[in-house]
């Protein structure tokens, strides 16, 4: 298993990781989820090697991989392009971290295959690395990080730059695959949807700290804080009573003694309309936003509706309160 | 990969070949013969007959290396000089004499030959070059080409700034060509120095044609040239009207080549050794060779210039038709010397530029 | 935790020192000769020359014409190259890559070589004698637009064709004309690359040597030709020194104007892959455009050479090989001392030690250029390039002809001033490849198991392979048709075949005629090898001028 204690990397004045720690067990898949700038990509290239300046340790079952090259750590990394080498064909890719390995052509060749055939490109041996779609090339990446058996994988927003049909179709796939193989696995990624899905495990990160971590289901019920909350698509409001996450789904419109507010958009999603209020005025508690959900059964408001807005009784989340760290 | 090792093989065979092939050219021929290198202009030429006679009586071999017209071949000795090209230099003329002294490229040598040549050849009295032949350079006329068109040959200077000869005159370039500088020393002489720059601008405006030396002038732009040439009037030797009967068959009574007397300016050329060789005996003995009777009654025909030894015998073509100036225009060499660049830079921006 | 970039930045700075110091022996120093023959030249600072060179009348008439005549060489260039860019660049027409490869040839030819094919074309004999344009500055300007058609096609063409045409689609559906979606839309895009174009070919024509030299005769002078004159003709070194003064001060405010201009990106463009812009004709008219402007580009690239080729072949006795067969003896009373074959071997043996030098010494300035991106390395290794082959020339002649470094005897030294004109090109063409590797592509080989070294092996060598093999070819094709810096410091009796060319074309006669045609032909051939063979290596279109 990997364990990393205070991973610190500094930029010059930039603080780009600040004190993280990550664990993942042999056959966990741990999802690094985070917003731009969050420093997850720097954590994974910290714990692959590839940050000189990086302070804190890594340690694999045990054993500091302090003085150990990012070459001889028998980690897996595939890079958010892909960064597929353009001189050579799609099984030179594939085979590639096997020949690092010095084992003999002929099985290089067979191991690339099988490599190949698990990702679903069988067949695409000889093809020019150039000439494939994105999705080709992003699973050639996925089969050349898988094919020398790395000890953990690790996978920089493997579905990024795809489409959403595919996307939920390789979820699924990955999903499987690594089941299949057992292996430890940690990918990054700013989509929570992709996050939850694949996860046994997530860590939520921010500004260089890890916010929150704890399994899919656990850190979607219960937000650490404000940031998690709202990044998970929360409401995050005190005019409830005390700090509180809030689900669109857990505000009502209408009653008497409910917030003012006013509708300032409306947008359908199949089987509810999304409703933004602005709530509060400049003085006193200030001025705020909230989404609502509102069943598609019911008529929605219009823009510009004055309306009011109360709390569904026992929803919300207090904050600051559960939630492991 | 296989591309590349494809490809650099063929860089590496090219390499390889190259450096194979073309070895130096050896100082000693096969048969023990010494080479000397004769270092001139391009307008030299001699019989093969009579190289090869030296060459059978003495053993040494006479490579020729032509370096370009008569200024350029001199200034090349010169920017060479401490390390020479060759052993031998033949075309300093009574014009670039001081050039050459000044930057001491030469031994001094004195040939026992020298006795036979007239003292007012022996220019050089540092006893370094050594007088070899003569000319005037003057202004070759095509007589034919002036009766078929039914004008009077001109006979003076300034006719040639006549309407009338527009474009006829091709000249050679003074700054690379010996008989171009001399012609425009001609001028200088005969116009002085508040005038010849008029002349000249003058003739600009007539049409003369530049051309860089007189081997394209006279086989490529003179119309008696033996060429394709267009121009009947071009800045020569004294001693074309002779060859030009020499090479006609059959032989005219009078020949087709003109000469205007009033245009003549004296001309000797002069050879030495060349100071750091390492076949100093060899080139002497070419030098000597250069002032023998075989080598001199050599000329006429092949450089159509006189010889300097008293006693050549000239071709027969020499006796009868050629066409000696009484009083050829001269300027003497220490004034030459002392103007020469700028009177060439200025002929330059006065008709080039 | 390892620090694996510490030994890379150690490794960069040796790396810059072996160009440096190059540059500073081959290049500084004769150039400060240069400058102190002009400014101090009997030990005290003296004005006097470089003020005659700047107030003498003729002087300054040489220096107007040589900027007169670039500035029209480079108008002309550009009004007949530019739609032949436009063809190239946005048509999918069947040979399109052989043309762009063939076009290149002309630019790597020496220039002894254009001069022989113009005045094959112009000159007396040839088929278009009548026109009366042999010895006119005409006759240069034309040799001029042959030599630099492929610098536009490729400057310009290489940025059309990355330009997205659905911009101007966008621009005409919003109701602009098709010539003013070209000018709104089009042309600011462009304008960079024109502007690079145009400041190349000035450059280039600026400090044009041979083709004036050949083509002009005595009555055209530039800058160059007069810095020759001054030197071989009238020995005038004083002189000669404080022109090359001016033309270095000259050429370096051009450079400087040079790379400002192809360094700037003024509108950040959307750019597209070459092979997705451009499609077939469709209709009579855009056929047309093809096919007049691959006309032209037969007409003034081809001619010249097939002309040539054929006065190359053309003996009185009718066709044949008469002329090649010439080419391996020698009259004795011919203008050479030694034979055109001879001549050829010589020049391809310096042309090889000059190709591994300049790879060498160019390399390392590429390798460190890449690494760290340092303007004041890119001005000092662009140097050489800004001061022409004649300064080369020049200040060998006069530096290193005496302690501390005496070269003459040395045969190393003509393949020395090649290897510096071609140290600029290796390094021009080297280090935008090397900069293109993605440095994420060394990471990913490091995270797979390849230690530093087995990255280099196998990230770094096969595009720095093919990038150095193009330069090697480049460098090849310019050491051995290169004259200008030859022309000063050859010894007579080791000519290159460019300076044999050249003195066979100052003789009138036919067999010299004949014999310089065959001595080009057989250049030509060898030039063109080594450019097609460019072609196949190159990566991608990274490395364009």
């Amino acid at each position: 298993m990997l364990r990393a204690c205070g991973l610190t990397v500094r930029f010059g004045g930039f603080t780009a990781l600040d004190g993280v720690d990550l664990e993942v067990d042999d056959a966990e898949i741990v999802s690094v989820l985070g917003p731009s700038g969050s420093g997850k990509s720097t954590l994974l290239r910290a714990v692959a090697g590839l940050e000189p300046e990086a302070q804190g340790r890594v340690e694999w079952n045990g054993i500091d991989l302090s003085r150990v090259p990012p070459h001889r750590r028998e980690f897996g990394l595939m890079f958010q392009d892909h960064a597929l080498f353009p001189h050579r064909d799609v099984i030179g890719n594939v085979g590639f971290g096997l020949r690092m390995h010095r084992m003999g052509r002929a099985d290089v060749d067979a191991a690339a295959r099988v490599a190949l055939a698990r990702v679903g490109l069988a067949g695409f041996e000889h093809r020019n690395v150039s000439e494939l779609s994105g999705g080709e090339q992003q699973r050639v990446a996925l089969a050349r990080a898988l094919a020398p058996e790395p000890r953990l994988l690790m996978l920089d927003e493997p579905l990024g730059a795809l489409d959403r049909a595919l996307r939920d179709d390789l979820v699924g796939e990955l999903r499987a695959l690594f089941g299949e193989l057992g292996q430890a696995v940690v990918f990054v990624t700013h989509d929570h949807d992709e996050a939850f899905a694949l996860a046994d495990r997530v860590v939520v990160m921010h500004t260089g700290r890890v916010a929150q971590v704890g399994a899919p289901a656990d850190v979607w019920a219960r937000p650490a804080d404000a940031f998690v909350a709202r990044f998970l698509g929360w409401n995050v409001t005190r005019r409830f009573g005390g700090e509180q996450a809030l689900h669109p789904g857990d505000l009502v419109l209408g009653g008497p003694d409910g917030v003012r507010g006013r509708v300032t958009g409306r947008t359908f999603r199949r089987d509810h309309h999304l409703v933004t209020l602005v709530v509060g005025d400049a003085s006193g508690d200030g001025v705020e936003e909230l989404r609502v959900a509102v069943p598609a059964t019911q008529a929605p408001p219009e823009i510009g509706d004055a309306v009011t807005v109360r709390a569904a009784t026992g929803a919300g989340v207090v904050l600051g309160g559960a939630g492991e760290r | 990969m296989k591309r590349l090792l494809v490809l650099v093989t063929t860089l590496a065979l090219l390499a390889a070949a190259a450096l194979v092939t073309g070895a130096g050219a050896p100082a000693r021929a096969a048969d023990g013969d010494t080479t000397v290198t004769l270092v001139t202009h391009d307008s030299f030429a001699v019989s093969k007959q009579v190289l090869r006679s030296f060459t059978k009586r003495t053993g040494i071999r006479v490579k020729i290396l032509r370096a370009g017209d008569a200024g350029s071949a001199l200034n090349q000795m010169i920017l060479t000089k401490d390390n020479p090209v060759g052993d031998v230099f033949f075309g300093v003329d009574n014009t670039f004499l001081s050039r050459a002294l000044d930057a001491d490229v030469f031994e001094p040598y004195a040939p026992k030959a020298l006795a036979s040549v007239p003292p007012e050849y022996q220019l050089d009295t540092t006893g370094h070059l050594t007088p070899i032949d003569r000319g005037d350079v003057c202004i070759n006329v095509d007589k034919k080409w002036f009766a078929r068109e039914n004008l009077p040959v001109p006979a003076t200077l300034s006719d040639l700034i006549d309407e009338r000869y527009e474009g006829t005159l091709v000249v050679e370039n003074a700054a690379t060509s010996s008989p171009g500088l001399a012609f425009v020393l001609a001028t200088i002489a005969r116009f002085g120095e508040d005038g010849w720059r008029d002349y000249w601008q003058d003739l600009r405006d007539n049409g003369v044609l530049v051309v860089d030396d007189w081997t394209v002038a006279f086989e490529g732009n003179f119309s008696q040239g033996g060429g394709s040439g267009t121009r009947p009037l071009v800045v020569s030797y004294a001693s074309s009207p002779p060859v030009a009967v020499h090479f006609s068959d059959p032989q005219p009574a009078t020949s087709p080549i003109g000469t205007m007397l009033d245009s003549c300016f004296q001309q000797v050329e002069f050879a030495g050794v060349l100071r750091g060789t390492e076949h100093r005996r060899e080139a002497r003995a070419v030098v000597d060779f250069m002032l023998s009777k075989r080598f001199q009654e050599d000329i006429p025909l092949q450089m159509f210039v006189f010889p300097v030894r008293e006693g050549s015998a000239l071709p027969p073509v020499f006796e009868k038709f050629a066409e000696v100036a009484p009083d050829p225009l001269s300027l003497p060499p220490a004034e030459i010397g002392a103007n020469r660049d700028e009177w060439i830079e200025q002929w330059t921006e006065t008709v080039l530029r | 935790m390892a620090h694996p970039h510490q030994h890379r930045a150690g490794r960069t700075g040796w790396l810059a020192l072996v160009p440096l110091a190059f540059l500073a022996v081959f290049f500084a120093y004769p150039v400060g000769a240069i400058v102190a023959r002009g400014l101090v030249p009997d030990g005290s600072l003296e004005l006097k020359p470089l003020g005659s060179v700047l107030t003498d009348a003729s002087l300054r008439h040489v220096l107007w014409f040589t900027v007169w005549q670039a500035a029209a060489s480079t108008a002309l260039t550009l009004a007949i190259a530019l739609p032949g860019a436009y063809v190239v660049s946005r048509y999918e027409f069947p040979g399109r890559r052989v043309v762009r490869a063939l076009v290149t040839v002309p630019f790597v030819l020496p220039t002894v070589v254009v001069g022989a094919a113009f005045t094959a074309l112009l000159g007396s004999g040839g088929p278009l004698a009548a026109l009366g344009l042999d010895q006119t500055v005409w006759a240069i300007l034309l040799a001029h637009v042959f030599f630099n058609y492929a610098v536009v096609l490729r400057t310009v063409g290489g940025m059309w064709a990355h330009l997205d045409p659905r911009q101007e689609e966008a621009a005409r559906m919003l109701g602009a004309s098709r010539w003013r979606a070209f000018r709104e839309v089009t042309l600011p895009a462009l304008r960079p690359a024109l502007a690079a174009a145009t400041a190349i070919v000035f450059l280039f024509t600026f400090t044009s040597f041979g083709v004036i030299l050949v083509l002009g005769g005595p009555r055209f002078a530039t800058l160059e030709t007069e810095i020759y004159r001054q030197t071989a003709q009238l020995l005038n070194l004083d002189t000669a020194a404080a022109l090359t003064i001016v033309q270095m001060v000259a050429v370096i405010g051009l450079l400087l104007v040079t790379s400002r201009l192809e360094g700037r990106q003024s509108v950040a463009l959307r750019l597209r892959r070459a092979r997705d812009t451009a499609r077939r004709p469709r209709n009579a008219r855009e056929r047309t455009v093809v096919a007049t402007n691959l006309a032209v580009m037969l007409a003034v690239l081809g001619a010249p050479l097939l002309v040539m080729l054929e006065r190359a072949l053309h003996t009185p006795s009718g066709y044949g090989l008469d002329y090649f067969r010439a080419l391996d003896s020698l009259d004795d009373d011919s203008v050479l001392f030694v034979p055109p074959v001879d001549a050829i071997a010589t020049s391809l043996r310096y042309a090889a030690v000059a190709t591994v030098i300049a790879v060498v010494v160019g390399g390392c300035g590429a390798f460190a250029l890449a690494r760290r991106r340092s303007g004041a390395l890119d001005t000092v290794l662009a140097l050489p390039l800004g001061v022409s082959a004649v300064t080369v020339g020049f200040g060998f002649l006069i530096a290193l002809d005496e302690p501390p470094l005496d070269l003459r005897t040395s045969w190393a030294l003509v393949p020395l001033a090649q290897a510096l004109v071609a140290i600029p090109f290796v390094v021009r063409t080297m280090t935008p490849v090397l900069r293109s590797i993605d440095p994420r592509l060394r990471e990913a080989a490091s995270v797979l198991g390849a230690s530093p070294a087995r990255v280099w092996r196998e990230v770094d060598l096969p595009i720095v392979a093919r990038a150095g093999l193009t330069a090697a070819g480049f460098a090849f094709a310019i050491s051995l048709g290169e004259f200008g810096a030859t022309l000063f410091i050859v010894r007579p009796d080791t000519p290159t075949l460019p300076v044999e060319i050249f003195r066979l074309l100052g003789r009138p006669g036919e067999l010299n005629f004949g014999a310089a045609m065959a001595a080009s032909v057989v250049l030509m051939a060898v030039t063109a090898l080594a450019v097609l063979l460019i072609e196949r290596v190159r990566v991608g279109t990274v490395g364009e001028f």
